[in-house]
């Protein structure tokens, strides 16, 4: 039996008067399992929810012919000409991986760290996760000039006889991605499947049940499968956790194997992982505030949980601003004209609007979260995440483009705009991503209703 | 009374609890008492409920070792064969065993192989999937995904005897006492 003090009953405690809890008092293990199993299976599907849809599916379809009228002509399509051959495709790309590492630091890191107030934004993170890296991995294939032949990206016997180069970054990447991909997904399910079981039982038709039936693997809840269950999971978090910051890295390595001014840095592996749990956070709270107020869960996703979303944000918002700043230091420090003309040119060249407004969305705006009644008000905190969000998407802007576009010899600089292809295929994924999620909260449990369970008090195995 | 270690009539008695502490204590008297072919079943881990039927040990973090080494040096080996033997190249003058380079593919293949490892491991040693058990044959165990906590103790087992047991299981003061039937 535990000894000392009891940790879980502190959870629905308040600390001090204006901590909020993070589940509020009077749950029991049934009220748990209903609230969040009913908003699948006895919910009647809203008209908001049809309309959210509708809207998503609608650029899911601009998605879908964007991307056909890009296979059948090419990439010219697109702005991206010589020297800026990555445009909004690798922009994106960034933009998307880094939204989804938030998800596996709620899921892995503050598992590790026992912060049992994630059990109830974990799994939706999780989701959110696997739907941003699914948006990320379609930019470089789409962006690949020939897309069909994806797959020799990875080493396999070919009859070519040729092989992948693995000195390239961009081939890291391959590994990176899909790895990290891969490891998402089956975290995310194994997490899933003693709900999928309380689904099972749950269900009342008959095919509702043999389908959530055959996803739970006919769990039972035997205390040896839990035994195993635990030890994988807190394994999958333990390798989830290196694998988030490694993913991040090995994207910051693509610019920073180069040797292009603004790019050939060392800061960038750290600097781009904080960056990406900045606005993968801004894009939990963007996701979690509309569903715990239409779907009734706050009491579950409580303002603690939001409050403490905000304190991440701030304080990897702060770590961002520390790259912003030693990256103008070193250009300067450095002693290389080409680094130092690489600040002047974004501060005072053509995309300066832009760097001053990345400055403005990420930096300046988001220091209002010290205050503690901005992170108390949902509305504040859902326009900052996407004032964050903004920002985060201008900094790979600002980074891939101001580097591409002029370079070392003036002769070879050219000028970058994004044409309606370019947006179609962005706001197609954005369409994509928010489809993906309002699917994903009407027919699987958006909380992890197990890990809800072990916060109550009387989870607690009390001694004799 | 060998025959019925042989085929039992019946799977097992379960008994119903209502709280963690209900189930574990129970457990904990069925092992003092020697029982050993039995299960706790809880709608969340409880890692004293494993304690108490005396299973101590998961043999999951090996089975994920063993999948990291597999992935790191398969990573690594791939990577060596291509980049040295099979496809040479000249990359910047570097050498053709440019190690340094190597690690961060191999790492990734090392999660990748632990992960997998770990979670085909998991369902595996748990002999999952299995849709049916007996234990579903049993209504109320329906509430084992929801609030309710049981203790089954199988008719394998050698001290199992369908009087006796069924009287110890009483002492132990559950919500119910069911037979499973197969």
């Amino acid at each position: 039996m535990r000894e000392g003090p009891e940790e879980k009953t502190i959870l629905q405690d308040v600390p001090w008067p204006d901590e909020p809890p993070v589940m509020t008092p009077g749950q029991s293990y049934g009220s748990v399992t209903d609230q969040i199993g009913d908003a699948v299976l006895k919910r009647p599907i809203g008209l908001g929810w049809l309309l959210g849809l509708a809207i998503a599916m609608g650029f899911v379809a601009l998605l879908g012919a964007a991307v056909t009228y890009l296979f059948l002509v090419g990439v010219g399509i697109w702005g991206i000409n010589i020297p800026i051959g990555w445009g909004f495709a690798i922009i994106n790309f960034v933009w998307w991986i880094g939204i989804g590492h938030a998800g596996t630091l709620i899921s892995a890191i503050l598992l590790l760290l026992k912060q049992t107030w994630r059990n109830s934004i974990n799994r939706f993170a999780e989701a959110m996760t696997l739907f941003a890296v699914a948006c990320a991995g379609m930019f470089p294939v789409l962006h690949m000039g020939r897309p069909w032949v994806a797959y020799w990206m990875f080493p396999y016997p070919s009859s070519m006889g040729v092989w992948p180069q693995f000195r390239s970054p961009l081939v890291w990447d391959v590994f990176a991605v899909s790895t990290y991909a891969t490891i998402s997904a089956v975290f995310w399910y194994v997490g899933l499947v003693p709900d999928f079981a309380t689904m099972r039982e749950k269900a009342e038709s008959r095919y509702t049940k043999a389908v959530y039936g055959i996803l739970s693997m006919g769990w039972r809840g035997s205390a040896r499968h839990w035994k195993r269950y635990e030890s994988l999971y807190i394994l999958l978090a333990g390798l989830a956790t290196p694998l988030v910051l490694s993913v991040h890295t090995v994207v910051s390595f693509d610019f920073a194997i180069s040797i292009l001014p603004g790019w050939h840095t060392t800061i960038f592996p750290p600097y781009f992982v904080a960056g990406a749990i900045y606005s993968g956070f801004a894009m939990v709270l963007v996701l979690a505030i509309p569903i715990r107020h239409y779907y009734h869960l706050e009491n579950m996703i409580t303002m603690r949980h939001l409050q403490n979303s905000a304190k991440v944000m701030l304080a990897t918002g702060l770590i961002v601003a520390y790259g912003y700043f030693f990256e103008a230091f070193m250009a300067f420090y450095s002693g290389s004209t080409y680094e130092r003309f690489m600040m002047e040119n974004r501060w005072f060249g053509p995309y300066a609007i832009f760097y001053w407004l990345l400055i403005l969305l990420n930096l300046v705006v988001p220091q209002v979260l010290w205050i503690p009644k901005v992170r108390a008000n949902t509305v504040w905190l859902f326009v900052l995440s996407l004032v964050i969000l903004t920002g985060m998407w201008l900094e790979r802007f600002i980074i891939i483009i101001t580097s591409l576009t002029r370079d070392f010899l003036p002769s070879s600089w050219g000028h970058y705009v994004a044409t309606r292809w370019d947006y179609a295929v962005f706001f197609g994924t954005l369409g994509f991503f928010f489809a993906a999620m309002f699917i994903f909260i009407r027919i699987m449990p958006a909380i992890s209703i197990f890990e809800m369970r072990q916060l109550l008090p009387e989870s607690e195995v009390k001694a004799k | 009374m060998s025959h019925k270690a042989l085929s039992p009539a019946i799977y097992g008695l379960i008994a119903e609890f209502d709280t963690a502490t209900d189930l574990v204590h129970a457990a904990e008297a069925a092992y003092a008492a020697g029982y050993r072919k039995m299960d706790a079943y809880s709608p969340f881990p409880i890692e004293e409920a494993s304690e108490a039927i005396g299973f101590h040990k998961s043999r999951v973090p090996l089975v994920v070792l063993l999948g990291g080494l597999l992935g790191g040096l398969s990573g690594f080996g791939l990577q060596y064969w291509i980049n040295v033997i099979a496809y040479p190249l000249n990359i910047g003058g570097k050498p053709y065993d440019s190690w340094p380079a190597f690690i961060v593919p191999s790492y990734e293949m090392t999660i990748l192989f632990a992960g997998l490892a770990g979670v085909f491991g998991m369902f595996a040693l748990n002999g999952l999937p299995m849709p049916y058990h007996p234990l579903f044959n049993v209504d109320r165990f329906a509430r084992v995904a929801r609030d309710k906590f049981f203790l089954c103790v199988e008719a394998a087992d050698p001290k199992f005897d369908i009087v006796d047991t069924q009287k110890f299981m009483q002492n132990l003061h559950p919500v119910s006492i069911e037979e499973v039937p197969h």
